[in-house]
């Protein structure tokens, strides 16, 4: 843990679109443990958002309460954020994002705010297909509180004092799949390289995109016989679909993809270009998708990468057929009928 | 009831004196029997006339089958309140409660009942008159579907009072050109079906009833509406946009006013698009989540629900206290604790509104009377939590919210600007000379400057949160930060006042002998008892809280009176904890006058409370 951030950055770092270097996008100084799986995760997401060219204060920061909620005050320092209680991260966002349809949204969430006190809302804001990107920052524990198991805990992972999880997790990636979400993803705090690809195609997902990001506590859930330590998911995780993210404008090229690849255009013009480990694995099938994720848990491999995503689906905002224009930007002139209006109401009200 | 004595019948019922405009019909109908429509035709009917009516619903917590009574009390003077007690005439449809009904007809007065088959023995009472018309009969022969027959039987009954109290036909048969104003087809048959209701009963009664309609021309410039409807307008009028709500009686209706209001004013003729958004939650909760959400963005935002409602919404009510977001929520009461009676009303929800969430925090009320108060505070309620950055709920209630009340006229000013209070734009950003700060009080009056999520690239903005910060918004657990935080919302309350209806004081005695603080629906009844106690030689004056945190005429009010009575609809007397505990008043100068069997309160109440302690000097709670 630093108590200072030292203001110095290299002089050749390379600018984004908008002439901005990542330090633009930057937040305060983390208070989280040294090594917290979370800072990885807000640095990931200072990369993702400055490389979609996208300006910071235009970002609304939305959280609940916990470990994972006070990190957005670690990342896009110059966008608003709402810290608000616990477990209710979605609802706040749903009336933000209703009100504002132009900012982007991004939930930071942990694993006691969504799958234990949350989970009402986490589903609702799913079926809604409210147009953000929901990160869960899992790491199977209560941290600030010192370690007590979460819902995302496995069964049979060892707590720090040795005593074994006897309940059967909640997977928030397969209730999401279940629940219709439109964008389901997966990854690992430690995996940088598939998770700012990942971030940014979610953010370019028109709906509801998940991001169930294994985040291991350093202080209270790494030890051996956890199943959410480094150590752990390093040996369990199965990349099943790496991805890049491919903007519209900027064809990339893919130095990682092994195999064979398949692209998925996303309703702005981007695209996300798979490299599929497996030939017959589809992203864009659901059932499928449950039933390799299913597969993977069988064989006791954590599956991540993009998992599920549908590309073209109605959102929030096209459901409740609101104006272009954001709610928060009428003025008196549109929203107040006049004062002879009120006059035939009361003609028929007589 | 009076005891039904078989032997007695050849005794005959007391003859009414003829009356005019002056007395009570009740209903008794069987939920979901189509009825209210018919019955609301019948009250309107009488507000045509120019007479003031008000019709109230007792209504069960059900779908369909069980017992439901719509009480129409007429009064001349326009008493407007419940008037209690028996009724002059009893319109009994439901073979279900007419052991009940029977009993609630005052001596002399009159029992209408569907006589196709014979009433029971049990229910002859010898001191009340019996009108049967056979009901069932006449719909039977003139409709042949079944469900026309049920919905004709309701509209023959109210056809048949039109000859028997005097409604004039014209009213009756206006109303129904309005109703089915996009369904013309519908017009005759039931203006048929009045007709026929009016000529059966000439044919079976020689004479009217002794109860007369009369026109008057009370009603000039009055609306009759309910309360819930002119919540909604009221939201359209104060430019919110977002209603977020979850289904709970008795405020469903204020998202529906909203929604039917929104989409008749706010859909751009252009595009279709609409320039609002109503979103049903999954629960109370989230529904507040959103509303907080929505203002917090820069959009107004409000809610309805209930007192169950407010239990849930406690812990977001003290983030948004405490993190200084605007929020309105519209809480229609019931009757309480837990599930209580959810169809009858009460006042109830006071103290877990005004200090709602835990830790210190106190929120704004504010509590109107009528419809048109109802439309007003709603739109006021918009500005007063934008300019002081804080929750605004306002108390009304089930017999506010859901009867149709006669108002004066609805008025909306042109002129009128909404206040969003203080907002810093992208250009008072950049022209500022000091730097900005949130939580920094500026003027003085504890009411800092906030700043809208996406309104300048590099300033304004800030982590809002429910944790301690600075006046930077910067995070803190220094215990002196956090403190003079907590005493600038002191300020801030202090300021509030100023912002807010003042109470409304009537003054009738300049010996101020007596004092009646009364507030939301207490009003019609409270005047009404005032009129009856100045008659017995009590004159009082009255002052009716308007909201909280109250204003300094409020103490005045109790320091100048030497009895001083808090007239409430609940059993612990909220209102007036809630004045012990604010103004440091002795508890025992005050005393209250309550009600809360679910029933809106009379007249005869309050009279019966307050002569009660005067004559009696007892200064413990009377409950009425």
């Amino acid at each position: 843990m630093s108590f200072y951030k030292p203001s110095f950055r290299h002089p050749s770092a390379p600018s984004n679109e908008l002439g901005l270097t990542t330090k633009a996008y930057e937040g305060g100084v983390s208070t989280l443990c040294a090594g917290c799986g979370h800072d990885s995760i807000s640095a990931a997401m200072i990369q993702a958002v400055w490389g979609l060219n996208i300006e910071p204060h235009r970002v609304a920061k939305m959280s609940g309460i916990g470990c994972s909620s006070k990190s957005p005050n670690y990342f896009l320092g110059k966008a608003h954020g709402f810290n608000s209680v616990h477990g209710r991260m979605p609802s706040v966002t749903t009336g933000a994002n209703v009100a504002n349809r132009d900012l982007m949204y991004i939930g930071v969430s942990g694993d006691g705010d969504t799958a234990s006190i949350g989970m009402g809302q986490f589903t609702h804001v799913i079926r809604r297909n409210l147009n953000m990107m929901y990160v869960v920052e899992n790491n199977g524990c209560y941290g600030l509180t010192k370690g007590q198991d979460s819902a995302t805990a496995d069964e049979g992972s060892k707590n720090k004092k040795g005593r074994a999880n006897p309940f059967e997790a909640i997977d928030l990636v397969a209730l999401a799949l279940d629940l219709g979400a439109t964008f389901v993803a997966r990854s690992f705090s430690g995996d940088k390289d598939q998770l700012v690809p990942l971030m940014k195609a979610a953010m370019s997902h028109k709906g509801f995109a998940l991001i169930d990001v294994i985040s291991p506590c350093v202080t209270f859930n790494n030890h051996a016989g956890s199943t959410k330590s480094y150590d752990h998911t390093r040996e369990h995780v199965q990349a099943g679909a790496v991805l890049d993210f491919v903007p519209m404008a900027q064809e990339i090229t893919l130095d990682q993809i092994k195999g064979s690849t398949q692209k998925v255009a996303l309703h702005n013009g981007d695209s996300v270009r798979l490299s599929k480990l497996s030939d017959n694995y589809d992203p864009t099938d659901r059932h499928n998708a449950i039933r390799t994720l299913l597969d993977h848990k069988a064989q006791d491999k954590l599956m991540t990468g993009l998992i599920y995503i549908e590309p073209e689906s109605e959102n929030f905002h096209e459901m409740l057929n609101v104006s272009k224009t954001p709610l928060n930007e009428l003025k008196q002139d549109v929203l107040c009928p006049s004062g002879a209006a009120l006059k035939s109401i009361n003609e028929g009200l007589r | 009831m009076s005891p039904v004595n078989p032997s007695n019948q050849i005794n005959r019922a007391p003859v009414l004196e003829p009356v005019i405009n002056d007395f009570v019909v009740k209903f008794a109908n069987v939920n979901g029997s189509g009825s209210a429509s018919a019955n609301s035709m019948f009250a309107k009917a009488i507000f045509r006339m120019g007479i003031p009516v008000s019709p109230r619903n007792i209504f069960p917590s059900n779908i369909q089958g069980a017992p439901t009574w719509y009480e129409v009390r007429v009064s001349d003077k326009g008493y407007l309140g419940r008037r209690g007690g028996q009724v002059e005439l009893m319109i009994s449809v439901n073979p279900q409660s007419m052991t009940q009904d029977v009993g609630e007809v005052c001596p002399g007065g009159y029992f209408f009942y569907d006589n196709t088959y014979p009433l029971d023995f049990n229910l002859i009472r010898d001191d009340i008159h019996y009108i049967g018309l056979p009901l069932t009969k006449i719909t039977n022969s003139n409709f042949e579907d079944p469900r026309l027959q049920q919905l004709f039987k309701n509209i023959i009954y109210v056809g048949s009072l039109a000859y028997l109290i005097g409604i004039e036909f014209s009213a009756l048969e206006s109303i129904v050109i309005d109703t089915f104003a996009k369904k013309p087809k519908l017009v005759q048959p039931n203006v048929d079906a009045l007709q026929l209701g009016f000529d059966e009963a000439k044919k079976a009664f020689a004479n009217p009833l002794p109860l007369q309609l009369k026109r008057s021309n009370k009603n000039d410039g009055k609306v009759l509406l309910e309360g819930n409807a002119a919540c909604g307008l009221g939201a359209v009028y104060a430019g919110a946009t977002v209603c977020a709500w979850y289904p709970i009686t008795p405020s469903t209706s204020v998202a529906e006013g909203f929604e039917k209001y929104a989409k008749q004013f706010r859909v751009d003729a252009t595009t279709g698009e609409n320039n609002f958004a109503v979103i049903q939650a999954e629960d109370e909760l989230s529904a507040i989540g959103m509303v907080i959400g929505a203002n917090w963005n820069g959009a107004r935002s409000f809610t309805a629900t209930s007192g169950p409602g407010v239990s849930l919404m406690q812990e977001f009510l003290g983030l948004a206290y405490f993190a200084e977001v605007p929020a309105v929520l519209i809480d229609v009461q019931r009757t309480g604790p837990s599930t209580g009676m959810p169809t009858r009303t009460q006042q109830s929800d006071i103290l877990i509104s005004a200090y709602a969430s835990h830790g210190d925090t106190k929120q704004v009320l504010l509590f109107p009377a009528t419809p048109k108060e109802c439309f007003e505070l709603t739109a006021d309620a918009f500005d007063i939590a934008d300019r002081l950055q804080t929750p605004v709920i306002m108390l009304t209630d089930l017999d506010l919210g859901m009867n149709e009340h006669i108002c004066d006229e609805l008025v909306w000013d042109d002129n009128r600007r909404y206040d969003l209070g203080k907002i810093m734009t992208a250009e008072d950003l950049d022209n500022a000379t000091e730097k900005w700060g949130r939580y920094l009080d500026v003027d003085g009056d504890g009411i800092p400057y906030r700043t809208i999520p996406g309104t300048h690239a590099e300033k304004g903005a800030y982590f809002n949160r429910g944790t301690s910060r600075n006046e930077y918004a910067v995070y803190t657990e220094n215990g002196a930060d956090y403190q003079r935080n907590m005493e600038r919302l002191e300020v801030k309350w202090a300021s509030a006042p100023k912002h807010l209806p003042k109470p409304i004081i009537t003054e009738r005695n300049a010996t101020n002998a007596i004092g009646i603080i009364h507030y939301g629906t207490s009003l019609a009844a409270t005047h009404e008892a005032i009129d009856e106690l100045s008659a017995q030689g009590h004159t009082a004056n009255d002052l009716r809280v308007l909201a909280f945190p109250f204003h300094a005429e409020v103490e005045a009010f109790i320091e100048r009176h030497e009895h001083v009575f808090i007239v409430e609809q609940n059993r612990d007397a909220q209102l007036k904890t809630l004045i012990v505990n604010e103004l440091e008043i002795a508890p025992k100068s005050l005393k209250s006058v309550l009600h809360y069997n679910g029933d809106p309160i009379s007249a005869r109440k309050i009279v019966a409370g307050i002569t009660d302690i005067l004559e009696n000097q007892d200064t413990s709670a009377n409950v009425a």
